[in-house]
């Protein structure tokens, strides 16, 4: 039984469904326009993860947002899997921005406690080194046999703006 | 035309080669970029995981060009896409750019809205324009064939870049190409992802993707793929190896960045655009220029 999400019925386990979570969907950013999803599979048959492989559906996971399927969305790897290309948004009848929903589901799904290790390891590489990639001695003496200006190491300001958006707690597990 | 450079996180450590290429190329087109060491990652890898850290990143990158009076000029293509839909949202949310002053603050910076943002490609496209590059060109490209791989941030989405291309029959990079004499070759999967975003999600996926579209461009016999962004780059060109074992194919195709392109076409020697640096060089091109 996934947590929270479901509750046995007479022997029957059925999943819990959260008649709120569409609205709560709708004040994150991007995901305003989840509800004027029509069910249309657009997004799905152009989608270039789903294509290659059936367990990612973006309008599988709309559909489960909108009936509710809280902790099933939330817990689940595959919204990790968007590949962020804009094909949907692109094409999308409704103007859904699944791109942009997912997003917002991302976003929750960090704030419950989901999230994705690849994605952890991003961002707390980001707030130690001001990027993805430390530019180290190496890589400096590098640029500068190549006539490249040198370049900073870390960025304070990057650590501030994430001990102030509440980030950093929320990395290190301790709520924001 | 002066830009400050966006390098982001990738160019400026793993893919040294795009931003020498991109600066000599440039500026043999009169093309100016000023560096501002405080830059730091553009907000994009944040975006999935907490959406208000990564505006935040976003916006105070934007405040640094501002102070200088410059708009941006990208490399990377996630880069061009947080940056410009930061851009656009704070220059008309004057809400939301209160909201994001009130934290700017506390780092020391204040945005006031001003900067736009446009990927190097886009500024090639637009500012210097192919036809001023084709009067430029010195040693035209003409015995090869190049296939562009337009990748998924640089036109998309759509509304964001106000459709300077179309984002479903997209041609800015392919006239680029034959602004330097090459051939712009078409295939069938030129819009498709690289799949770079889901690499440490599902590297096994990522690669799939990849190898259906190397599948694609080796069959349309071109010499070389034109890339525009370093994680595109990383698909095609360090991870190619890793697609040819893993599914037994054998593809040794040369990947090279737009301004590579270009640059040998301007008359820039090999050697100062990068190109022995390129994760599967370019060699018969090389040697039939050289
Ligand atoms: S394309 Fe839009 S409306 Fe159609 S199923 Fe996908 S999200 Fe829903
Ligand atoms: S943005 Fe995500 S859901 Fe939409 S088509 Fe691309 S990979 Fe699929």
């Amino acid at each position: 039984m996934e947590r929270g999400s479901s509750a046995e019925k007479d022997g029957v386990v059925v999943t819990v469904l959260d008649p709120k979570f569409k609205y709560e969907i709708a004040t994150e950013p991007g995901g305003e326009n989840i509800k004027y999803c029509f069910q249309c599979g657009t997004c799905t048959s152009g989608c270039p993860v789903a294509e290659l492989d059936g367990k990612y559906n973006p309008r599988r996971i709309i559909r489960m947002a909108i009936l509710g399927m809280r902790e099933r969305v939330l817990s689940s790897d595959f919204i990790w899997l968007c590949s962020t290309c804009y094909t949907c948004y692109e094409r999308c009848p409704q103007d859904v921005r699944i791109t942009e929903v997912m997003n917002a589901l991302k976003n929750m799904a960090v704030r419950a406690g989901y999230v994705h290790p690849a994605f952890r390891a991003q961002a707390e590489l980001i707030a130690a080194h001001g990027r993805l990639y430390e530019v180290d001695e190496f890589t400096n003496e590098k640029r500068a046999e190549l006539g490249l200006p040198t370049l900073p190491s870390g960025s304070p300001e990057v650590a501030e703006i994430y001990g102030m958006t509440g980030l950093a707690s929320l990395l290190s597990g301790k709520g924001a | 035309m002066k830009y400050a450079i966006f390098l982001g996180c990738t160019v400026p450590v793993r893919n040294l080669s795009y931003e020498l290429s991109a600066r000599r190329a440039a500026a043999c087109l009169g093309v100016e970029f000023v560096d501002i060491p405080e830059f730091s990652c553009c907000g994009y890898p944040t975006r999935s995981v907490h959406h208000e850290t990564s505006l935040l990143l976003a916006a105070r990158n934007l405040a640094l060009a501002e102070e200088r009076g410059l708009d941006i000029c990208t490399l990377c293509s996630a880069c061009t896409s947080v940056l410009t839909e930061a851009s656009r949202k704070l220059a008309t949310d004057e809400g939301l750019l209160e909201k994001v002053n009130r934290s700017l603050g506390a780092v020391g910076r204040r945005y006031l809205g001003k900067v736009r943002v446009k990927h190097l490609a886009r500024v090639f496209y637009e500012d210097v324009g192919p036809d001023a590059i084709k009067n430029a060109v010195k040693r035209p490209l003409d015995a090869f064939r190049i296939a562009s791989h337009y990748g998924c941030h640089y036109l998309k989405p759509s509304e964001i870049y106000d459709r300077f291309d179309h984002p479903e029959v997209p041609k800015s990079l392919d006239e680029l190409v034959t602004a330097t004499g090459a051939q712009a070759v078409d295939y069938a999967t030129k819009k498709e992802c690289c799949g770079g975003a889901i690499l440490a999600v599902d590297e096994e996926l990522a690669l799939r993707m990849a190898r259906a579209k190397l599948d694609d461009i080796k069959a349309s016999g071109a010499d070389a793929i034109n890339l525009i962004c370093p994680f595109c780059s990383v698909m095609y060109g360090a991870n190619q190896r890793k697609i040819q074992t893993k599914y037994g194919a054998k593809y040794d195709l040369p990947i090279m960045y737009y301004p590579q392109v270009l640059g040998l076409a301007l008359g820039i020697d090999a050697e100062e655009l990068g190109l022995s640096q390129n994760p599967v060089k370019p060699r018969a091109i090389l040697a039939k220029i050289s």
